[in-house]
Formats: structure tokens, sequence, C-alpha cells
């Protein structure tokens, strides 16, 4: 256990001196939300001074833009983190040292967190600070979104990463494009009643639309939906083990296919 | 030489009869850890599509011995080796290290490996200070910080330590590899290329460091080179490989008379140009 530890210690260790080497990949980590949230501000000021029927809507609008973030940076980081690996050669390295697969999985998440951590938090205070907008406000619901989120950023990253090791860099922009495939059926902006009845129960199926329907929740009727929380929490857990399950299949796959010593190239 | 031969050819067949089931090991179920060979490969195949990458390959590697690995290019140096560290895994056969067969039980000896390979490099953001730290800290070294000071001094290190690992001339990123390959004491080192991109005079002081390592540890060490000066220089036995077949073996010098040759340099042309 304490050899586990210290492998997946200095494995964070090598994604801190990674992010340490740069100070424009730490500015990336805040460019992207902050420049985003900029965007969806002004048009939530717009909103609310107009004061039209949509007026309400904006703080909607603002919770929800900064919740898909949290998801979308979620899995970002962790593929990202990934392609390191393969961008620099060193997969190979990894594979050859006693780090596990599980390890190599923690640390990975350990990273997208913190990742995540580096660029939203302050992306939520200039929030507050230039349009007024506390996503604090919305208290323990907040944290119980932030972490079935995260987990669901691990479970994609972990399928998207396992993909990039079994088809090589082919598979890269999976990292980039992947979460747009579930936007139309999480509910980012709308609630799932929208959606025809037959879609609804795909809907329903992704633990990111019980954390958005969560969000209105509290927003519309100051209710936190602890029912909703803990049925995406145990999806979470069903599919962070589907996709780890996943990962290592996947990872066996290339070994037989004989692709980890070339991978990157 | 047949005895020899026979030795690390283990069942003393160089080719086994099918490749459809994995050769019956000579050895016992448990073998005791000294008698066990550092590597056993065992009708090792492997199959790529409709193309056998490495067909039938047997050869065994005595413990504290350095073995060259040896082929034109496509001949499966790399598909051996690879299956070898176990990051391949065979289609027939096995590859077994210290006793473990690497394509099952591999994590149990991996922290008594290493390799250095020139289809893999370090992390190019990261100082070589660095690279050396995350890697020692996977492999559970005891004293880092020391080792490390060792390894500094040992392979001239001491000016690059806190340069981007990715900034140094190449000849500078392999001394690094070669550091990084020795951070654990490795009983078995896997070395594909070791010199490669080095100056004759910097690839002589590497292959003395490899050298001196070898007979302080005690260690194992199965190379594959296109340098045969290198190869007469430091293995005590050479494994042929083409078209993903043995196609010779023994030392240098049995080699030399077999094939009625003055050096290895001339059994590998006369090998490659199909004698």
């Amino acid at each position: 256990m304490t050899d586990s530890i210290n492998r997946m210690a200095a494995m964070t260790a090598r994604y801190y001196y990674l992010l340490r080497s740069s100070w424009l990949r730490l500015l990336e980590l805040v460019y992207w939300p902050a420049m985003q949230m900029l965007v969806w501000g002004f048009l939530y000021t717009y909103l609310y001074d107009s004061k039209s029927s949509m007026a309400s809507t904006g703080g909607m609008l603002l919770g929800a833009v900064l919740l898909w973030d949290v998801l979308f940076r979620g899995q970002l980081g962790f593929s990202f983190t990934f392609l390191e690996e393969i961008w620099s050669r060193n997969l190979a390295n990894l594979m050859m040292s006693p780090l596990q697969p599980a390890e190599l999985a923690a640390s990975l998440m350990l990273m997208s967190l913190i990742r995540l951590l580096i660029g939203t938090i302050p992306v939520t205070l200039l929030v507050f600070v230039l349009f007024g907008f506390n996503i604090y406000a919305l208290g323990f619901g907040l944290i119980a979104f932030f972490i079935n989120l995260v987990i669901t950023g691990w479970a994609i990253g972990l399928v998207v990463s396992g993909m990039i090791i079994r088809q090589g860099l082919g598979a890269e922009s999976l990292a980039y494009s992947i979460m747009i495939l579930v936007l139309p059926l999480c509910c980012v902006y709308y609630p799932v009643w929208v959606l025809p009845l037959w879609l609804q129960p795909a809907a329903w199926s992704l633990t990111p639309t019980y954390v958005f329907e969560g969000m209105r929740a509290i927003l519309i009727d100051g209710m936190l939906r602890t029912d909703l929380m803990v049925e995406c929490f145990a999806l979470n857990l069903v599919y962070l083990t589907v996709a780890f399950t996943a990962f290592m299949l996947l990872l066996r796959s290339a070994r037989h296919k004989g692709v980890l010593l070339t991978m990157g190239e | 030489m047949n005895s020899i031969a026979t030795f690390f050819t283990g069942n003393g067949a160089l080719f086994s009869p099918s490749r459809t089931a994995p050769a019956p090991t000579a050895q016992p179920a448990v073998a005791t850890e000294a008698a066990t060979p550092a590597v056993a490969v065992e009708t090792l195949c492997k199959k790529y599509g409709t193309h056998w990458a490495v067909d039938e390959v047997n050869f065994i590697v005595p413990k504290g011995w350095t073995v060259g690995l040896l082929g034109g290019n496509g001949a499966g140096k790399t598909t051996t080796i690879a299956m070898i560290m176990g990051l391949v895994v065979p289609t027939v056969g096995r590859a077994m290290v210290l006793g473990h067969d690497m394509a099952t039980e591999r994590h149990k000896v991996l922290k008594r490996m290493n390799f250095e390979s020139p289809y893999v490099a370090l992390p190019a953001r990261l100082t070589v200070r660095e690279n050396l730290n995350v890697f020692g800290r996977l492999y559970g070294v005891p004293g880092i910080k020391q080792k490390i000071e060792e390894l500094a001094e040992e392979f001239g290190l001491g000016d690059i330590m806190d340069r981007l690992t990715g900034r140094l001339s190449a000849g500078q990123k392999t001394r690094v590899a070669v550091a990084k390959a020795l951070i654990n004491d490795p009983d078995v080192l896997v070395l594909d290329e070791p010199t490669a991109s080095l100056d004759p005079d910097r690839a002589d002081w590497v292959r003395s460091r490899l050298r001196a390592y070898q007979q302080r540890k005690g260690a194992t060490i199965l190379m594959s080179s296109h340098n045969m000066l290198e190869v007469e220089q430091l293995c005590d036995f050479v494994v042929i490989m083409s078209r993903g077949r043995v196609v010779a073996l023994g030392t240098c010098r049995e080699l030399a008379e077999q094939f009625q040759c003055k050096n290895l340099d001339e059994v590998f042309i006369k090998l490659a140009r199909g004698a």
C-alpha cells in the first residue's frame, strides 16, 4: 500500500513539475474558462438589465455554464494529462516501471482535480466580482454537483485514454470532442421535460442531467434535491467502474496489438 | 560450442516443432531463485495480421551474462524485446524474466528490471533531476537524492542536471536515459541500441560504465545493437535473428569460426545477404 501511494506521489510530482515548467500552461488553465465566462457574463448582464421575461434565466444560464465547465474541464484535465505521456513518448517508460494501471488512473484523477481547481476557482471569483453572480450561494448543493461532475469527467477521461492507448494519436480528437456528444442530452441549459418523451430516459441515463436538474431546483424553487444527487452518485459509481474496466481491456488489447512501445510516433 | 548453444536454447532445440503450443519447460514447477535463468524465451511467436514478426524463438539468458540480440531491420528484435519486457503479449509461447511470465506476472518483476530504448523518451519538459527523481520514486529507490547524485557523478551529468531534458543533445539524452535505466540497480537490464546516437568516444565511455555496472552488480544485460564492435566488447553471447527467427547463436568467436569470418561484422553481413 505504501509503495502504491509513493508511486502515485511520484506521478503527481511528475505532473506538478510539468505545470511548473511553463507559466503558459498555467495561464491556459484559466484562460479558456475565463474567456467563456466573460461572454456569458455579459449576456447575463444584458438580460438582467433589460428587465425582459428572460431576465430570470440569466442566473441559471451562468450557473449552467460554470457547472458544464467543471464537467468539460474535468474530463479534459484527465485526458490531456494522459496525452502528455503520449506526446512525450514516455508511456512505455511508465508501463515498464512498477506503476500499476490503477495507480496511473488515480494519479490522472488527482491531477485532473488540481487542474480543475486552478482553472475554476479564479473564474468563479471573477464572475462574482464582475457580474455579481455568486456560485457559492448554491451551498452544499455546489459540493454535491462538483463531486458528481468530476467523477463523470474521470469516467469519460478513462474511456478516452483507453481509446488513445488502443488506437494511438488518431483517437486524440476524442479528448476535445466527446463531451459535445453528450451535451444535447445532458439538459445543461433546459429542463428534461423539454425533450421528446422517448428521449427522456436517455437523458436520465446520463449523470450530468441530474446535476443540472438539481441546480435548477435550487435556483428556481430554492430546494436541494438530495434524491437526485444520491441517484447521480450511485450511477456515477457504476459508470466509473465500467470506465475503468474498459480502460483495462483497451490496455490489454494494446499489449496484444503491440502498440505500446511505439506510442506517440 | 554445442554445449553452450544447447544451454542457451533450453531444451536443446533451436526451433521447436510447433508454434501452436508453448514448448515444455525442462525446469521444475517451483524452481529455486538461483537456478532460474534471468530470461527464458520459449517458442516465442508474435503474429501481426498474417505476418509472423517473431517466429518460434527460443533462448535462455543465464544470470550475470550479457547477451546481444542482433539482426537487420525488421528481423524481430524489437518485438522480441517488447515481449520480454511485457509490453507486447506473445501470440504463442512465453517470455519469462526471473521465473515470471511477462504476459501475466510482469508486476512481480518490474521493480527488478529496467530498460532504455530509442523508441521511448523521457519527458522533455522536465529537468534531468526531476526525471530521475520521478523514476527513482516510481521504482521505490531508497535514498533517492543520494542515488541521483551518484548517477550524476558516474555519468557526468553534473552540469546538465537542472536543464530541461528536451533541450539536451542526442548524446546527453542517451546518457540520461542510461542513468535512468540504472536508477533502481536492476537485476535485468534491457537495452535497445544503447549507444546509437553517441560519438565513438562517448559510446566507449558508456560501454565502460555498463560493463562496470554489470561486473559490480552481477546483473544480466540483454541488448540489441547494430554496432558489432560494441557487441564484441560487451556480450558474452550473441543471438542473431532474421525474418523473425533465430538464425545463429554463439559467442562472437564461435560465430566467426562457424561462418569462416574474421569478425562479427562479417558474420552479420554474410547472414544478412542470405548465407
